[in-house]
């Protein structure tokens, strides 16, 4: 007997999902559909990112809204017999939160989800990306419809500024202000670029956008080419992006394929056309003006501004370039309201914000938070804490060239002004957690390794400023930092914010003076002691066996690619510092019931027992009372 | 594809909503259908069915269908839980499709609960 659809299976193949297997278990779910007779009442429905990464892959059962995640191949069978042939939901595939016993079935329940506002995100888990009728049945191109029927390209203008929007890409630059001086300059064509470049490492919160729901970002372009007056559009996206750049192309041709795009949109006399093109890697390219110039076929450099790119940027013209997010919240204002919209928020910073989650965390993915939450709710209640019970140390915001905050600013509101107050920034919105277990000036020179490299050398304090810095905190973690570091790193970080041209060098001190605002006694904890207080910079540490611990096992010395540990069975093992590469292979196999194996720092090797000579375990338990 | 005009688009919108509905989450009223190996050997399924039918021939999207496994009573199978917005779920034992029709037009439809076929009234305590 035929059955009506009654339940749909929403399968997450984010990029993330996708490398994890969604499509292999998509695969599996119809077959096991098809076996148990379900495919008339059962369908699978492939959409975008669910944000809750770290749970991947995963699925949420419509409409009971149960949240299935690290699901497996292996899996699949149970489940559909189970839950969709006999009714009842599977519990071990369910999330818990650690520490619990119970699991939490329905996604609305789950912490991670509950304190989100979804604004960009509001297509999110339930629409099929490549399907632009999924977009339209929720409002999609409601918003085009409108401002073609019944508004002028000021009044457009108008309700963006009153919307209080400012820039996603991390300049947070009131939108409508931009798109006001590029409307009033009288030279044509106009150009609009939607800048996808999105280059901090570890951020892919546009990438998320791009392949979950591309048809928000082309109504966005398309209403801001209305607003400033121009038929040409752009985006920019980066060639390491692949799934979002073909998820693009098929929302450009289906638009383009039902008049929404392209000549006489829905039978106006507005056009616009939008045309991609790739980035080829490089962090800079997400800067305004080097982006231009890449699409020129130019050197990606910045140049000086006045003039900005909105009197005369893409081949001299009047050009607009927005970022991902920002175009994704367009519709969604003229739909519902500028008043709506910045309901939402602080006085400043009206709206929401997407961040990645990312660190050490107990829930890791993309959450969208209204503006003024504070980083405390961030990463308590959504991030659910520090895993393994350690302690919270810094969160840094902003992507490489963001600010660590530490535990006594952790009720700051998360707004444009107040994490630049606290030496950060919103950036792009990356948010990585650090523990007790992460050293401030590895981070540091960490993030200086990737600026350096990223940037385009035109500007000396920019290209010679970051080799310095990073020349400088090299030596400091290799135990060869000396008094006057301290005051050297300050002073040219200064310097650096003030002589370089773009936002790359003017931030990329950020790292380094904010962990020295507010973690200077672990920078003279390496420069002084030569200790590194968190045990990972390679030079200052060494590894230790305990003798009242080792029973002599031999899984270590099996571990060590170097041979630094000599030991017989069920004699203890003593690592050879000279030959030891501090890998860290002998801690991690050791087993957790022994945890004979420790890190130490400066001096205090030298208050624990080195042993001289060969000794059984037994031998030096019975010589050794050790309670 | 033809390219659309403002009143085609809207039709689209309208069409495109109804295949979507279950996403949305919009219900005023929940029909459980009780399943486990004892409700769908004593005819759970045909008892889904009927529900279904009449979800689709009224064109309801305000009510979400849904399947749980065993209610505990299991001699009493088909078993169906119907839970509207304001009100203590009621559940409805020993089913037919006759059954079933009935209560969908008078409990669900117009409100009124039909005591004659009603197992009981209300949630067992969680403990």
């Amino acid at each position: 007997m035929a059955e009506k659809k009654r339940i749909e299976l929403m399968v997450c193949t984010g990029t993330g999902c996708f490398a994890g297997g969604a499509f292999q278990i998509i695969d599996e779910l119809n077959k096991y559909l098809e076996s148990f007779g379900l495919k008339d009442e059962v369908s699978v429905v492939a959409t975008g990112c669910n944000g809750f990464c770290g749970q991947g892959p995963l699925m949420v059962v419509i409409p009971d809204n149960i949240f299935y995640g690290w699901l497996e191949k292996k899996d699949i069978h149970h489940l559909v017999e189970e839950h969709f042939l006999k009714g009842r939901p599977v519990k071990k595939l369910m999330f818990k939160p650690p520490e619990e016993k119970e699991p939490l079935p329905l996604l609305s329940d789950i912490p991670f989800f509950k304190k989100q506002l979804l604004v960009v995100l509001r297509n999110k888990g339930i629409i099929d990306p490549e399907k632009i009728e999924d977009y339209i049945a929720r409002d999609g191109y409601l918003a085009i419809e409108k401002i073609i029927g019944s508004m002028s390209s000021d009044e457009v203008i108008k309700e963006i500024l009153k919307s209080g929007l400012r820039g996603r890409g991390g300049a947070g630059f009131l939108t409508g202000r931009k798109w006001e001086i590029a409307s009033l300059q009288t030279k044509t064509p106009k150009y609009f670029i939607a800048n996808c470049d999105e280059g901090d490492p570890g951020a892919y919160m546009d990438r998320s956008v791009l392949e979950s729901d591309p048809h928000s970002v082309i109504e966005g372009m398309c209403i801001a080419g209305y607003a400033i007056g121009s038929n040409e559009g752009f985006a920019y996206v980066r060639t390491e992006y692949p799934l979002a750049i073909k998820r693009m192309r098929t929302a450009i041709k289906q638009a383009e394929e039902y008049g929404l795009l392209g000549k006489n949109i829905l039978g106006s006399n507005f056009d616009f056309n939008i045309e991609i093109r790739e980035g080829s890697g490089a962090f800079v390219c997400g800067e305004e003006t080097s982006l231009i110039h890449s699409i020129e076929g130019d050197i990606p450099e910045p140049r000086q501004r006045p003039p900005f790119p909105a009197q005369a940027g893409l081949w001299g013209c009047p050009t607009v370039i927005n970022n991902v997010e920002t175009l994704a919240n367009v519709p969604v204002i003229i739909t519902r309201g500028a008043e709506w919209f910045s309901s939402i928020g602080t006085e400043t910073s009206k709206g929401t914000k997407i961040f990645s989650l990312v660190g050490k965390i107990n829930n890791t993915g993309l959450i969208e938070v209204p503006m003024g939450i504070t980083l405390r709710e961030v990463v308590y209640e959504i991030g659910g804490g520090i895993p393994k019970g350690k302690k919270f140390k810094a969160v840094q915001t902003g992507g490489p060239s963001g600010g660590c905050i530490p535990v006594s600013m952790l009720d700051s509101p998360i707004d444009y002004e107040s994490l630049q107050k606290a030496g950060s920034m919103m950036g792009s919105g990356g948010m990585i957690v650090m523990d007790e277990d992460t050293c401030v000036v590895d981070v540091s020179k960490f993030f200086i390794q990737f600026t350096n490299e990223e940037s385009c050398g035109k500007c000396t304090s920019c290209r010679d400023g970051s080799e310095a810095l990073l020349e400088v905190l090299t030596r400091i973690s290799d135990g060869k930092g000396f008094e006057g570091d301290i005051d050297f790193l300050t002073e040219l970080g200064e310097c650096i914010k003030d002589a370089s041209m773009c936002g790359l060098g003017q931030t990329l001190p950020n790292p380094v003076l904010s962990t020295l605002r507010y973690f200077k006694d672990e920078y003279e904890a390496h420069i002084k002691g030569k200790r590194c207080p968190a045990l990972v910079c390679r030079n200052l540490i060494q590894y230790y066996i305990d003798p009242n611990k080792c029973v002599g096992c031999l899984l270590c010395i099996k571990s060590c690619p170097t041979e630094a540990i000599t030991g017989e069975s069920k004699f203890i093992h003593i690592i050879n510092q000279e030959n030891c590469h501090k890998c860290g292979q002998c801690l991690e196999v050791c087993p957790p019931k022994i945890s004979a194996i420790i890190k130490v720092t400066g001096s205090d090797m030298e208050n624990l027992v080195q042993l001289s000579e060969i000794i059984s375990c037994k031998e030096w338990k019975k010589n050794h009372e050790y309670s | 594809m033809p390219k659309l005009t403002i009143d085609e688009l809207h039709k689209m919108r309208e069409t495109a909503r109804k295949e979507i509905y279950l996403r949305e989450g919009n219900f005023r009223g929940k029909v459980i259908v009780h399943m486990g190996t004892c409700g769908i050997a004593a005819g759970a399924r045909e008892i889904m069915s009927s529900f279904l039918d009449e979800i689709e021939k009224k064109k309801l999207t305000d009510i979400m269908f849904t399947t749980t496994g065993c209610a505990g009573l299991c001699s009493e199978e088909p078993i169906v839980t119907i839970e509207m917005e304001g009100s203590a779920p009621v559940k409805y034992c020993k089913l037919t499709s006759e059954k079933a029709k009935k209560i969908f037009n008078e409990h669900i439809i117009e409100g009124n609960v039909v005591k004659e076929f009603v197992l009981g009234i209300g949630s067992e305590r969680v403990g």
